[in-house]
């Protein structure tokens, strides 16, 4: 570990009421797993528990998990809050089940990248360093 | 980049960005460490240690809850976290998830969470947690409550940084000669015993008080035969002038709160040991010379690497590969040029 190694700092977060937390512990490790520093908040959070959390621990990247159906109502709620909080610059990714006429909604309201099943962690973590980073290295 | 004057104004996300700095040791949060550190010295530190799994997180969480809706006598204050957990050897990444537990502080203005990795350093803190904790001094925070590293038997490193250190013990960990071991146990203020409504919580009890009657002996009272009756003690019985903390023991539930009140009030007490003994003063010249100290080495290691020859270390140490010399004839070599002794 180098000193002036920038280290990413992503929250995982499960907005909604759904309990199916696997997702998020599998993307929350994969990302440990490349070096990064999750945040983990746990089940049933609001948009303004996480929006709140986001902006104490300064992070780059939120990564939302939903499989409630209810990604359109709390996606934007989130991205609404990081602006009016200053965070305009944070990253937003979101997995679970989404529809594919909700993923161009939701990637015009700005989610950066949108994972369903069967998505890779390699491809997620790929995407974040990209995202973050500007570029991609191994 | 926020700047300092933003963050004493109460600016949260300032605050943030700054925190990231001083966690990242950058040139920016170095500096603004330095404007800081006048308003600093007005919190009161408390550290929170213990083996992993005996809910310091579920204990920090009903803490500051304390803090925030107090009995009807006190007033509430404004409290800060800083929940540390380990980063991986292998990777660098890091899971922190101390927040899990925290979900009733979120809405709350007077409350700034902030979880840190340890970033490979291993005593139970992170190398900048220092900083950050001042930084929330200097913002005002009058509370701030530092939860380590799931620590198991020496990472005692929170004692040097708080004012009142909290051991959270739960039943079935370890019997009395666990209790008796040094390192952990002698570090704190106050002993937790968390967990209180699982079997075994009096055992548990019971070894931590013996544990503490072998250091601070204590004058015993008996009843025989209906009378009382003071036995004198084997050892020295230090009187009530020389004003000893003897560590309290406390039982708590954590997850429904029981015991947090009798906490609060212990911390309280203790912070008033420490302001009445002048105890409080003597600990933070310890912190600070400290502080000093570890700065000092960090300076005069990377002065002296500014002004070695580049190739020379290699050379050395390729010269210690193959035992021509030992590794303190090589540090000579490096520091002074000869290899004498």
């Amino acid at each position: 570990m180098s000193k002036t190694e920038r280290k990413i700092r992503v929250l995982i977060a499960k907005p909604g009421l759904d309990g199916h937390d696997r997702g998020a512990k599998v993307v929350a490790r994969a990302l440990r797993d490349a070096g990064m520093e999750v945040i983990y908040t746990g089940l049933r959070q609001t948009p303004e528990m996480i929006a709140e959390a986001a902006l104490q621990e300064d992070v780059d990247v939120v990564g939302l998990s939903i499989l409630s159906g209810a990604h359109m109502a709390l996606a934007p709620r989130v991205i609404e809050l990081l602006k009016s909080n200053g965070q305009e610059h944070v990253k937003i990714f979101l997995g679970g089940i989404i529809p594919n006429e909700d993923v161009i909604k939701l990637q015009e309201i700005g989610v950066t990248g949108i994972y369903g099943p069967g998505t890779l962690t390699t491809q997620i973590v790929s995407d974040v360093r990209m995202g973050v980073l500007g570029e991609v290295n191994n | 980049m926020a700047s300092v004057q933003d963050v004493l104004s109460g600016n949260r996300l300032s605050l943030a960005r700054l925190l990231s700095q001083i966690e990242n040791d950058t040139s920016a949060g170095r500096a603004a460490l330095s404007d800081l550190f006048p308003h600093t010295g007005n919190a009161h530190l408390i550290g929170v240690t213990g083996a992993p799994g005996t809910g310091k997180s579920s204990l920090v969480n009903q803490l500051a809850h304390y803090y925030r809706h107090p009995p009807e006598n006190l007033s509430p204050k404004s409290v800060a976290i800083v929940a540390i957990d380990p980063s991986s050897p292998f990777s660098g990444g890091a899971v922190l998830g101390d927040r899990v537990r925290m979900r009733d502080l979120a809405g709350d203005p007077g409350v700034f969470i902030r979880s840190m990795a340890s970033r490979g350093s291993l005593g139970g803190l992170a190398r900048t947690t220092s900083g950050v904790v001042q930084a929330f001094d200097a913002t005002g925070y009058e509370v701030v409550l530092i939860e380590t590293v799931g620590a198991g038997q020496a990472e005692v490193d929170i004692a040097r940084l708080a004012h009142t250190t909290l051991v959270v013990e739960a039943p079935g960990l370890g019997d009395d000669i666990q209790a008796i071991k040094a390192g952990i146990l002698e570090i704190a203020d106050i002993l937790v015993v968390n967990k209180a409504d699982r079997p075994g919580v009096e055992n548990t009890e019971r070894a931590l008080r013996n544990m503490l009657n072998l250091a601070h002996p204590i004058k015993r009272v008996y009843r025989h035969h209906g009378t009382l009756e003071v036995v004198p003690s084997a050892i020295a019985v230090p009187t009530e002038s020389e004003s000893i903390w003897i560590p309290a023991i406390q039982k708590t539930v954590a997850t429904d709160g029981t015991g947090i009140q009798e906490l609060g009030d212990l911390i309280t007490q203790h912070k008033e040991h420490l302001e009445n003994t002048g105890d409080w003063e003597s600990r933070e010249r310890t912190r600070l010379s400290a502080e000093l100290d570890d700065l000092l080495h960090a300076a005069l290691v990377s002065c002296w690497e500014d002004t070695l020859p580049a190739g020379r270390y290699q050379e050395v140490f390729d010269q210690l590969i193959e035992r021509v010399i030992s590794p303190r004839q090589a540090v000579n070599a490096l520091l002074n040029g000869t290899q004498d002794k």
